[in-house]
């Protein structure tokens, strides 16, 4: 279960982690700096667990890994959002951040509402209001790269199969 | 149905005779490209997994553009890894300060994108070499490595946008003229997912640099790429440069568009994006007037040579505005060498205008023209999000290398034609 932070349209790569910090891939120091441009107490609020609900394009802008990475170092357990901008999409899953694409859920749910998501079945539960709604499932090859805990690990795994 | 230009080149790469919209693939990689921001997690990440070898050392290109010449002891070990990596790995095509330039103007300038070819890069305007008939798109830098090692990366095939270009631009109207009242047509989502595909009797009437310029902004509509037909001007741009064979694709005629979108160069005009948003397009004279600070014609978008001699058209013989910093970077050292050349670089010293080595820099509010809280920014550049160019209360305002370079002799948004 987490407490969810929310955020409108749009929220551009700039804003996860501005471009200032991209000195560094330590993900720790990503982490303090995460949303700081649009939310400067998201850092010191956020706890392990917490869940990211935005509107439609979230992850716009550049292709800096550094932003799913941001995120997942700073606790929170799932974004979910009405749609995600492609790199960040492509970028969470590679790394093993689990997204959730659900316009019902991203349009209802309010910031501060505890959630809790089911990633097998794609069932939201908001605790906080007493409604639930389903995320549509990941295809086959993609559930394989999760489940293999990243796309690296994933094509070790195939490629020892393989030999 | 057939496919369109983009499918047909993710069909051949995945070795199958037919791929359509929404469908995985994993597909084989013609070049893997990656910077000083997104290379060292790629290499972190590439040497956590134990991978001890890359498919081809002649098929990745590392360029250390973002922060470069180091800005500060951080990024010069950024560099530091990725040019370690480079030696251990003999990676051809690895470009270090003195060589190096901007890598979607480096790219295409050292031929290494051809049409046909699929290329994928850790960044996101990889879109750019879309200009010239290949597949090409921005991945994560957990792609990179994965491509790096395997020579392959996975996508889900895009469907794709028409985008058909009748008409002659008028003058002081350029490719990024297009692509912004294209994406304030559409805006920064109406493209997501998908490819545009660009056709149309309007096409021969773009430069290359205009075509490189805006397939460079395809992502900032939410597109995957943005592609052109390959052409007389591809092909007089690829020679001397490309020396391997290719393949020229064509859209089936039958080809799925999901959408079709026309536009006629003849109506549009200069236009400029407001914060905070690429889609917040405006034609200049609406916004003539508005006292600016700074001045950037450079970047993967607008650092080419024909940008430069654009500004210098209108900066000759002119004063940069006492309240402006204007600061011109051309984006590799062959467009440096040849502004030197044609008298560029003195025109523009001459109207007190900076000019830089090669750089992303100010583009990504990295270094080299960073903005004080109020201040606004005139960019030839393709991003204006909060705090892009420095702090989160300062503005961009993106327009072509002719806005721009007016803008900085007026001091304010000013049209070419009223200054020059
Ligand atoms: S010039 Fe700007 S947009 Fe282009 S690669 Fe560099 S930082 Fe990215």
């Amino acid at each position: 279960m987490g407490k969810v932070f929310r955020y409108k349209d749009n929220i551009d790569t700039d804003v996860i982690i501005p471009a200032r910090y991209l000195n560094t891939t330590n993900p720790t120091e990503l982490a303090k700096h995460c949303m700081e441009d649009i939310d400067k107490e998201f850092a010191s609020k956020v706890r392990p667990g917490d869940i990211i609900v935005a509107g439609e394009n979230f992850g716009c802008g550049s292709s800096r890994e550094h932003a799913p990475v941001a995120i997942r170092a700073s606790g929170v357990s799932c974004v979910i959002a009405k749609s995600f901008a492609r790199i960040f999409y492509r970028n969470a899953i590679n790394i093993g951040l689990p997204i959730l694409e659900c316009p019902e859920a991203a349009e209802d749910i309010s910031g501060g509402d505890e959630v809790t998501v089911d990633f097998d079945t794609g069932v939201i539960v908001n605790k906080t209001r007493g409604k639930s709604y389903t995320a549509g499932g990941f295809p086959e090859f993609v559930r394989e790269i999760i489940n293999a805990g990243g796309r690296l690990k994933s094509l070790k795994a195939k490629e020892s199969k393989r030999a | 149905m057939g496919m369109t230009m983009t499918q047909k080149i993710l069909a051949a790469h995945a070795g199958v005779d037919k791929v359509s919209a929404g469908e995985l693939i994993e597909a084989r990689l013609d070049l893997a490209l990656g910077n000083d921001v997104t290379s060292p997690v790629a290499i972190e990440e590439f040497e956590k997994a134990g991978f001890d070898k890359v498919f081809d050392t002649e098929k990745i290109a590392l360029v250390l553009d973002h922060f470069t010449p180091n800005k500060d002891i951080k990024s010069a070990e950024l560099c530091k890894t990725v040019r370690s990596f480079a030696r251990e790995y003999k990676i051809k095509h690895f470009y270090d300060v003195g060589e190096m330039g901007v890598e979607h103007a480096l790219i295409p300038e050292k031929g290494l994108a051809a049409p046909g070819e699929l290329i994928i890069g850790a960044d996101s305007h990889t879109c750019t070499y879309g200009a010239l008939g290949a597949f090409s798109t921005g991945v994560g830098s957990t792609d990179l490595a994965a491509g790096m090692y395997s020579g392959k990366c996975w996508f889900k095939v895009p469907g794709a946008i028409y985008c058909k270009l009748t008409g002659k631009l008028p003058e002081w109207v350029s490719g990024k003229d297009v692509v912004l009242s294209l994406i304030g047509k559409i805006g920064v989502s109406g493209a997501l997912y998908k490819s545009i595909e660009y056709g149309g009797d309007g096409v021969k009437e773009l430069s290359v640099d205009d075509r490189l310029c805006i397939a460079n902004m395809a992502i900032e509509a939410g597109a995957k790429n943005g592609i052109f037909p390959v052409d007389d001007a591809t092909l007089e741009y690829l020679k001397g440069r490309v020396t391997r064979d290719f393949t020229v694709y064509e859209p089936d005629k039958d080809a799925e568009y999901e959408s079709v979108i026309e536009i006629d160069l003849g109506s549009l005009e200069p236009t400029v994006a407001l914060p905070h948003l690429p889609e917040n397009t405006k034609p200049v004279r609406d916004v003539k007037g508005l006292k600016i600070n700074q001045v950037v014609i450079g970047s993967c978008t607008n650092g080419r040579l024909s940008d430069m001699r654009i500004a210098a058209q209108v900066l000759k013989g002119k004063k940069v505005h006492p309240n402006v910093r204007a600061i011109i970077i051309p984006a590799t050292q062959q467009i440096y060498l040849d502004m030197i050349k044609e008298g560029l670089t003195e025109i523009f010293i001459n109207a007190g205008a900076a000019v830089s080595t090669p750089t992303c820099g100010p583009c990504l509010g990295g270094h080299m023209g960073i903005l004080a809280a109020g201040e606004r920014a005139v960019a030839t550049t393709n991003r204006n999000f909060i705090g892009r160019m420095g702090h989160t209360e300062s503005e961009v305002y993106l327009a072509s290398p002719a806005v721009a370079a007016a803008c900085a002799v007026a001091g304010e948004i000013a049209l070419p034609r009223d200054v020059v």
